[in-house]
C-alpha cells in the first residue's frame, strides 16, 4: 500500500490557524477503517486458537487429570482377562520425551557449531552453500526424513527399528530450527564486544567461547527449548521408525516405542464407537499441549534469568 | 615500558580499496600522540593497523612496516593475537562485556589468557582500576555488572581492562567521543597520568582535547572521497597548533574545513 504523505501530514497553509481546523476528515476516515481491519484479523487469528484449545481441554482434561493416565501404560488392553479400559498413557509420555531428549542431544550441538561457522567464520561460497543446505532442510517434510532414515536404517543396514532411528529422523527437523534461531542470537551480539575480546590478545575461538556464546546464551536456549517441543510434536518419523507399543520401553535403542502422537493415531480408527479410545485420544493431544507449553515456560525462565543486560 | 613505534610507507587496504597511502612516523615512547582530521580521512584505520585489528575487517591487509622498538609487527613469524597483548586498545563506544562484573571486566585479559591464581587476579583488579582512577567509585560493588556504570566509568573500566595486560603501548579511538564533558576531563587527566608508563596514541575529533593531551600530534587529510587518506604532518602539538608549517594543517584547525 503506498502511502500518500499529503493526506498524513498536510502541510501547513501559511498562519496557525490553518493547523487549528482540527484533524483532517479523510485520513480520521482512513485510520478508522485501517483500525478496524487490523482489529478484525486479529480476532479471526484468535478464533480457532481458542476453538482449539476449549475443544482439546474441555475433552481431554479430565483423562490427563487422573492419576493412572501418568502411572500406567496399556499392558494387557486388547488381551482376553484385561481391563480394556486403562486410560494410561505413560508408555506414550516416556517414549516421547525420550525420543525428544535423543533428538535434542544429538541435534542442539550439530546446530549450534553450524550457527558458530556460519556467523564467526564462514565466508564467500561453502558458507553460502552451508546456509543454503540448511534452508533446505527445513523445508524438508517430516515423512520423508523418516523415509530417509528408513532407508539408510532398515533397506542399507538392515537394522531393527528402534525409537532412536526416529530421534535421527527428527534431528534433521531440528537442526534448521535451532541452527536458524542460534544464528539470529549471534548476530545480535554487537560486534564492538568481539573486538574488546580481540584487543586484550583473546584468541578467537576463546572469544567465541567465553565472551560471544555467554552474551547469546539465553537466546540460544530459548531457541533449542522451542526446537524441541517442534520435534515432540512430529508424528510422521515415528510412524515410520519408532511405530507403536503399548508398553512401556525405557530403552531408546530397542525395540517398538510409544508416543504421545503415536497415541492418538493408534487410537483414532476406535475413538467414534469407544469413549475410552476417544479420551485416550484427546489426553494425548492435551498432554501434547501441556508438554509444549511447560517446554516454552522453562526456556522462559532460563531466558529471563540468563538475560544479559545492558 | 612503553616503547616506540617506527612505521615506514605504510599502505591500508579494504579489499582492493586503498584507505590510507605512504605514512612514515614515528610514535614516541612514553608520550601521548594523537591524530586529528577531517572523517573518512583513514585516522581510525591507520590506529588499528597498529595493533593489527585492522586485518579482523574481512579483506583488511597492510604493505608496508610497523615496528615496535626493532620487532617488525608484520613479519611472516608474528602472531597478531601476541601483537594485542602487547599494543592493548580502548574503543570509541564503551563496551565492558555485559555478562561479567565489574572485577571479572578488569582481568577478562588475564583470565581468557589463562592466569588462575586469585591472588595475582585480586591484586590486578586493584591495581588497574586505581591505575584507571575508577578504584574509589566501585571498590565496594567489584561484583556488579560492568554495564550497570555511567559511560564514563564504563570507559575508564574499559581502560583498566585494557591496561590490565600490561601493554607496552595503548591506542584509543575517539575514547571520548560518547561521553559527557565531566567524564571526558577525567579520561583526559587518566592519559596524562598513563603516558607515565605507556606509550600511548589517541585519535579526536576534538581539536581542543587533542592540544591539552598529546605531546605530538599528526594530522591527516584526504584528497577527496574515495581517494586514499594521507598523514600531511606531524610534529609537537603546540607547533601544529600554533605554527603549522603546512597550509591544510592550518586551514584545518583554524576551523576552515572538516
Amino acid at each position: 500500500m503506498s502511502i500518500d504523505t499529503k493526506e498524513i501530514a498536510p502541510a501547513p497553509t501559511g498562519d496557525l490557524g490553518g493547523l487549528a481546523q482540527g484533524r483532517s476528515g479523510l485520513r480520521t476516515l482512513k485510520n478508522s477503517i485501517a483500525g478496524v481491519v487490523i482489529w478484525g484479523a486479529f480476532l479471526i487469528a484468535l478464533i480457532p486458537l481458542g476453538w482449539i484449545l476449549w475443544t482439546v481441554l474441555s475433552r481431554g482434561l479430565s483423562p490427563m487429570l487422573d492419576a493412572t493416565w501418568w502411572q500406567k501404560d496399556q499392558s494387557g488392553v486388547g488381551a482376553p482377562g484385561f481391563d480394556h479400559n486403562v486410560r494410561g498413557a505413560r508408555h506414550a509420555i516416556v517414549g516421547t520425551l525420550m525420543i525428544a531428549l535423543g533428538t535434542s542431544v544429538i541435534a542442539i550441538p550439530i546446530a549450534v557449531m553450524t550457527a558458530i561457522y556460519l556467523v564467526e567464520y564462514g565466508r564467500g561460497g561453502a558458507a553460502r552453500a552451508i546456509s543454503f543446505m540448511v534452508d533446505i532442510l527445513s523445508g524438508v517434510p517430516s515423512i520423508v526424513a523418516g523415509l530417509f532414515i528408513y532407508a539408510i536404517w532398515v533397506t542399507f543396514f538392515g537394522w531393527q527399528l528402534n525409537g532412536f532411528g526416529s530421534s535421527l529422523a527428527l534431528v534433521l527437523l531440528m537442526v534448521p530450527v535451532v541452527c536458524r534461531s542460534t544464528e539470529e542470537m549471534l548476530k545480535l551480539v554487537p560486534n564492538e564486544l568481539r573486538e574488546a575480546s580481540y584487543a586484550l590478545g583473546v584468541p578467537k575461538w576463546k572469544t567465541i567461547v567465553k565472551v560471544v556464546l555467554p552474551t547469546s546464551f539465553s537466546g540460544i536456549v530459548t531457541g533449542s527449548l522451542l526446537g524441541f517441543a517442534r520435534v515432540a510434536g512430529e508424528t510422521a518419523p515415528l510412524l515410520i521408525l519408532a511405530q507403536y507399543s503399548q508398553f512401556l520401553n525405557q530403552n531408546l535403542f530397542s525395540g517398538n516405542i510409544a508416543a504421545l502422537p503415536t497415541l492418538i493415531n493408534t487410537n483414532l480408527p476406535n475413538m467414534a464407537g469407544d469413549p475410552v479410545s476417544a479420551d485416550r485420544v484427546w489426553g494425548a493431544a492435551c498432554t501434547l499441549i501441556l508438554l509444549v507449553l511447560v517446554i516454552n515456560l522453562i526456556g522462559r525462565l532460563i531466558g529471563h534469568f540468563t538475560k544479559v543486560k545492558g | 615500558m612503553g616503547k616506540r613505534i617506527d612505521v615506514k610507507d605504510l599502505n591500508v587496504f579494504y579489499s582492493d580499496f586503498k584507505a590510507v597511502e605512504g605514512v612514515t612516523m614515528t610514535v614516541e615512547p612514553r608520550s601521548v600522540t594523537a591524530f586529528i582530521g577531517p572523517s573518512g580521512c583513514g585516522k581510525s584505520t591507520f590506529l588499528r593497523t597498529l595493533n593489527r585489528m585492522h586485518e579482523v575487517t574481512p579483506g583488511g591487509r597492510v604493505e608496508g612496516k610497523v615496528m615496535l622498538d626493532d620487532e617488525d609487527l608484520y613479519a611472516a613469524s608474528v602472531d597478531p593475537v601476541a601483537v594485542r597483548r602487547t599494543v592493548g586498545m580502548v574503543f570509541q563506544r564503551p563496551n565492558p562485556f555485559p555478562t561479567m562484573s565489574i572485577r571479572d571486566n578488569v582481568i577478562a585479559g588475564l583470565r581468557l589468557n589463562g592466569v588462575k591464581n586469585k591472588k595475582v587476579l585480586d591484586q590486578k583488579v586493584e591495581e588497574s582500576l586505581v591505575g584507571a582512577n575508577l578504584w574509589n567509585e566501585v571498590k565496594d560493588r567489584l561484583s556488579k555488572p560492568g554495564a550497570g556504570l555511567s559511560g564514563g566509568q564504563q570507559q575508564r573500566l574499559c581502560i583498566a581492562r585494557a591496561i590490565a595486560v600490561e601493554p607496552q603501548v595503548l591506542l584509543m579511538d575517539e575514547p571520548c567521543s560518547a561521553l559527557d564533558p565531566i567524564s571526558t576531563l577525567a579520561i583526559e587527566d587518566l592519559v596524562t597520568q598513563l603516558k607515565e608508563q605507556f606509550t600511548i596514541v589517541i585519535v579526536t575529533h576534538n581539536m581542543q582535547q587533542a592540544a591539552r593531551v598529546s605531546d605530538r600530534t599528526a594530522f591527516f587529510n584526504l584528497e577527496a572521497t574515495g581517494k586514499p587518506g594521507n598523514l600531511i604532518e606531524m610534529d609537537d602539538t603546540q607547533q601544529i597548533f600554533n605554527n603549522p608549517s603546512k597550509k591544510a594543517t592550518e586551514d584545518y584547525i583554524s576551523g576552515r574545513f572538516g
